[in-house]
């Protein structure tokens, strides 16, 4: 279980009223922020990267998700914040940035060392191919839901 | 013989999603006994290193003007087409 290790609740949230992704990684930033486990830098860097180097994910379903990150420097320890969006905001696509989509979920990476936490980054790849599983976080009214349902979905041999 | 393949996994910070993409790829290889040498970059750094490769991954786009077959997916981290373009990459390892 290597993804609650890095969530934790204060860093979920549900529901969010956001207008641009600028706007969600703001909110998500502050989280990580108040919590010490990203820089002053962070929020912006994330921000500044996201118009060059987007992260918005198109997947099979109605729910795509962006995975917005930065550079290590801005890091002090490896966190995940996330947020569901009360409604749809514009990414650009990661691999054809001048297509947009309407993202649903947001991922927020902070991560302190390059090539390292692959656990936590396939879960996160893990949630992603999971419709079900994204489905059930869009429904989700307390992060103790959020917690538990990837705390199921990793015991869950269907889930990847 | 044929030495051991190199592939040049790229993304954007050479942090995150090549990560995911690298260790995607390495596993699915090693499940059909082909060898290869993975490195992950930054988009950025594709100029400089695609001559020490023999395939680029790439989830971001990046420069094509170095010879180097590249393809550009998204499919290790959404799932959509993985086996397709596991497939892809086999393919352009073998020629």
């Amino acid at each position: 279980m290597s993804l609650d290790q890095y969530l934790s609740k204060s860093s979920i949230l549900l529901g969010l009223e956001a207008e641009t992704s600028s706007d969600v990684i703001c909110q998500l930033g502050e989280t990580l922020f108040n919590a010490g486990l990203v820089k002053d830098s962070y929020v912006e860097a994330v921000i500044n990267r996201e118009k060059t180097l987007p992260t918005g994910l198109p997947l099979d379903g109605e729910i795509n998700v962006a995975i917005p990150h930065t550079d290590i420097e801005h890091v002090n320890k490896s966190a995940v914040a996330m947020a569901t969006l009360a409604k749809p905001v514009t990414f650009q696509n990661m691999v054809v940035p001048d297509e947009s989509i309407n993202v649903h979920i947001v991922f927020l990476l902070a991560l302190d060392e390059p090539h390292a936490q692959i656990e936590m980054l396939q879960e996160v790849a893990g949630v992603v191919q999971n419709t079900d599983l994204l489905e059930l976080l869009m429904t989700a009214t307390d992060p103790k839901e959020v917690l538990a349902a990837f705390a199921k979905s990793e015991t869950d041999p269907k889930s990847n | 013989m044929i030495g051991k393949k190199r592939i040049l996994v790229a993304c954007g910070t050479a942090i995150a999603t090549s990560t995911v993409v690298a260790k995607a790829i390495e596993e699915a290889l090693e499940k059909r006994g082909i060898q290869a040498t993975i490195r992950q970059c930054k988009a950025s750094e594709v100029p400089s290193l695609a001559q020490d490769a023999d395939l680029i991954v790439t989830t971001t786009p990046v420069a094509t003007d170095h010879g180097k077959p590249v393809i550009q997916t998204l499919a290790f981290l959404t799932g959509i087409g993985k086996e397709a373009v596991i497939e892809q990459i086999i393919e352009k390892l073998k020629s």
